[in-house]
C-alpha cells in the first residue's frame, strides 16, 4: 500500500472500492435506480452486469427488491440518492429491509449541503435521523475515502442492514491508507483541552482546519471524528465530557436527530455537559456551489472557528 | 407437492376457511374476509402446485411464497399448519402475546413463512428479487405472491409490475385475488382499480383471468403461468370476498372484523362443522 492522498468524493470511493469487492465476494449484488453514474455503482455494473439491476427510478421498488435478494443470501448494496433512499422509501427500508433483518447496505450519495447547486430538493438533511431511528438499522458517516474503504470492509463481512452516508464533493483526506474501521468507534484527531468538537461526515475536515484558525487566539480544541453514529461511541463520549469543559456537534444534517442529538442522549444518560449543536438549523438548503453553502451555513472552518468563538 | 383430486382440493379450502374463522374469532379481532376470498387460490398453490418441502422450510431450492397482502394472515398460518410445517394447535396462538404468528407476517422461516409483510404493496418487488436470485442462482424455483385489489392501490407495487416485465421474470407469477372490497367499502366507490387484466398486459405480462373461487381454473391456471416463458404471469382471480359463508359474501363490514359469536356458529354450520 501506498499512502498517497486520494482527497477523492466518498461516493467515488465507494463506487470503486465496490467493484473491487465484487471480484473476492460473489455474493454481492447491487441495486441502483437510475443514478448509477452518480453513485458511481456503474464501475461495478460495468465490470459485473450480471449482478447489477436498475430497477429505474422507483426507490421503493429498489428496497423492496434488495430485500427479495438478501432473503435468498445476497448481500445486496442498494445505491440512489440519500434524500431517496431514506425520505422515499423510508417505510420499506423498515418494514422489508429491518423488521426481518435483511442484509441489505443502503449505500446512498449526494447527502447534506455539499450537493450544491441542485438545491434543496436534494439536499437530504434529515436521513441521520431517519435511519437512526429503525431499530437495527447501523448508521455509517465516512469523513473521507479511507473511512468509506474501512467501512466497507466492515460492511462484507457484517450481517444485518447498515446505512452509510455519502458525499457528492471532494474531500481532502482525513486518514490514510493504514486506516482501520471499527463499528462503534469515535476516532480522537487531534487532542486539545477544555473544547471539544465532534463531527461527522464531510465537514470533519472543516472541523480540523477550524481547530487550526482557533490555535492562532490561543484555543486549542480536541477534535473528535464519530463515523459510527449507530452504535455510538459512548465510552469516548463519556470521556471527552469529563476532559473538557465546553462541547460542539458539528454535522452537514439538521442538528434535529443527526450527530448532536445522538451525542446528547449519551450525555443526558452518562454525563450530563453542555453541548452546542452546529449544522442545519431547522431549516432547509438552497442553490449555491458547496463552498458557497457550507460558508453560509457556518459550516466551513471560518464558520465552525467563529461559531466556537462566540461561546466561550 | 402430490397432485390431489380437485375434490380433495375442495375440502382443503374448507378446511382452512374453518381454522381462519376459529383464529380471528378466538383472537378477537383479524381479517378473515380476503382470506376466505382468497383461500381457494392459496390452496391451489400450497396443495397443488408448489414445490416445498413441509419438514425442511429452509430447502434452497422451494418455491417461494409471499403474502404481499399481510392481513390475510391467517389464510397463510392455516395453509402452513395443514401442509404440516408446524402444529394445527398453534393457531389459536394467532395474534396473542408471544406468538410466531403475528397479526401480520413475521419472517420466520422455520414456521415457513418467507417475509414480514402487512404494510401493503411491497411483497411484489419482494417476490422480484427473489425471482432475480433464482436466476442468478440458476436454480429452478418459482416465486409466488399473492396480491390484492385494494393493496394494488399503492404505487409501488406498478413500479415492481414494471420491474418484473423489464428483467421477463418468468419465474414469476402473482396470484391476484380480485373481490372488489377494501376497508372503507366497494372499489368502485372508494378507488376503482378496473381493467385490472388489461394493465398487466400493458405492462408486458401475461394476464389469465379466472373465477377465483373455481379450483378446477385455479390449478390451470398455475400450470398455465409455470408453462408461460419470457415474461411473468399474473392470475386475476375474480372472488367474493367473505366466499363460503353466506352471511358474510360481499359485505366491506367482514373485511377487518371478528365474527360475533352468532356469526362464528352460523360459519361453522356452513362451512360443515358438527357442534
Amino acid at each position: 500500500m501506498t499512502n498517497e492522498p486520494l482527497n477523492i468524493a466518498t461516493r467515488v470511493a465507494y463506487g470503486k472500492k465496490l467493484a473491487g469487492l465484487g471480484e473476492t465476494h460473489p455474493e454481492i449484488v447491487v441495486l441502483d435506480a437510475d443514478l448509477s453514474c452518480s453513485t458511481k455503482t456503474d464501475l461495478f455494473a460495468k465490470k459485473f452486469p450480471n449482478r447489477f439491476f436498475n430497477v429505474g427510478i422507483a426507490e421503493q421498488d429498489l428496497m423492496g427488491t434488495a430485500a427479495g435478494l438478501a432473503q435468498c443470501g445476497f448481500t445486496v448494496f442498494a445505491s440512489t440518492f440519500t434524500i431517496f433512499a431514506t425520505g422515499r422509501a423510508w417505510e420499506i427500508v423498515r418494514q422489508s429491509i429491518a423488521y426481518p433483518g435483511f442484509n441489505v447496505k443502503i449505500c446512498s450519495t449526494h447527502s447534506g449541503i455539499t450537493v450544491g447547486e441542485d438545491g434543496a430538493s436534494h439536499q437530504s438533511l434529515e436521513d441521520i435521523a431517519l435511519m437512526r431511528v429503525i431499530p437495527g438499522m447501523k448508521v455509517l458517516v465516512p469523513a473521507d475515502a479511507h473511512q468509506t474503504m474501512g467501512m466497507m470492509e466492515f460492511m462484507v463481512k457484517d450481517k444485518g442492514p447498515t446505512f452509510m452516508r455519502l458525499g457528492r464533493a471532494e474531500v481532502k483526506d482525513v486518514f490514510d491508507s493504514d486506516y482501520r474501521f471499527t463499528l462503534g468507534k469515535g476516532e480522537v484527531l487531534k487532542q486539545g483541552r477544555e473544547i471539544c468538537i465532534f463531527a461527522t461526515g464531510y465537514v470533519v475536515r472543516a472541523a480540523l482546519d477550524a481547530a487550526q484558525l482557533l490555535a492562532s487566539k490561543g484555543v486549542q480544541p480536541t477534535v473528535v471524528n464519530m463515523g459510527s453514529i449507530k452504535p455510538i461511541d459512548e465510552a469516548l463520549i463519556v470521556q471527552m465530557a469529563s476532559q473538557h469543559r465546553l462541547l460542539f456537534s458539528v454535522e452537514e444534517h439538521s442538528v434535529i436527530g443527526g450527530l448532536g442529538s445522538a451525542i446528547a442522549e449519551v450525555l443526558t444518560a452518562k454525563a450530563p455537559q453542555r453541548l452546542i449543536r452546529l449544522g442545519m438549523q431547522d431549516e432547509f438548503g438552497q442553490s449555491g456551489t458547496g463552498a458557497e453553502l457550507l460558508k453560509h451555513y457556518r459550516l466551513d472552518a471560518q464558520g465552525i472557528a467563529d461559531s466556537i468563538s462566540g461561546c466561550i | 407437492m402430490q397432485t390431489q383430486s380437485i375434490q380433495e382440493l375442495t375440502n382443503i379450502a374448507r378446511h382452512l376457511r374453518i381454522n381462519i374463522i376459529k383464529m380471528v374469532h378466538n383472537a378477537g379481532c383479524g381479517h378473515f374476509g380476503g382470506a376466505f376470498s382468497s383461500a381457494d387460490m392459496l390452496t391451489g398453490l400450497f396443495f397443488y402446485k408448489l414445490n416445498y418441502r413441509p419438514d425442511d422450510p429452509f430447502w434452497e431450492d422451494r418455491d417461494r411464497f409471499v403474502l404481499s397482502s399481510g392481513h390475510m394472515s391467517a389464510g397463510l398460518y392455516a395453509a402452513l399448519a395443514k401442509l404440516g410445517v408446524f402444529n394445527e394447535k398453534e393457531l389459536m396462538g394467532f395474534r396473542k402475546f408471544g406468538t410466531p404468528l403475528q397479526g401480520h407476517p413475521k419472517f420466520n422461516l422455520k414456521y415457513g413463512i418467507e417475509m414480514s409483510t402487512g404494510s401493503l404493496g411491497q411483497g411484489l418487488s419482494i417476490g422480484n428479487g427473489m425471482a432475480l436470485a433464482a436466476r442468478l442462482k440458476n436454480k429452478n424455483y418459482r416465486v409466488y405472491s399473492l396480491e390484492t385489489d385494494g393493496g394494488s392501490e399503492s404505487g409501488m407495487v406498478w413500479e415492481g409490475i414494471m420491474t418484473a416485465a423489464h428483467y421477463k421474470l418468468d419465474n414469476r407469477c402473482v396470484l391476484f385475488d380480485l373481490n372488489n372490497v377494501q376497508i372503507d367499502g366497494y372499489m368502485s366507490d372508494v378507488m376503482n382499480i378496473h381493467p385490472v387484466a388489461d394493465k398487466f398486459r400493458a405492462f408486458n405480462w401475461h394476464a389469465i383471468e379466472i373465477d377465483g373461487n373455481d379450483m378446477q381454473q385455479i390449478c390451470a391456471a398455475l400450470d398455465e403461468a409455470a408453462a408461460t416463458k419470457g415474461r411473468p404471469t399474473a392470475i386475476i382471480g375474480k372472488t367474493i370476498m367473505g366466499k363460503g359463508v353466506s352471511i358474510f359474501e360481499n359485505k366491506p363490514k367482514y373485511h377487518g372484523v371478528a365474527p360475533t359469536d352468532e356469526e362464528f356458529k352460523t360459519a361453522m354450520q356452513e362451512l360443515g362443522v358438527q357442534s
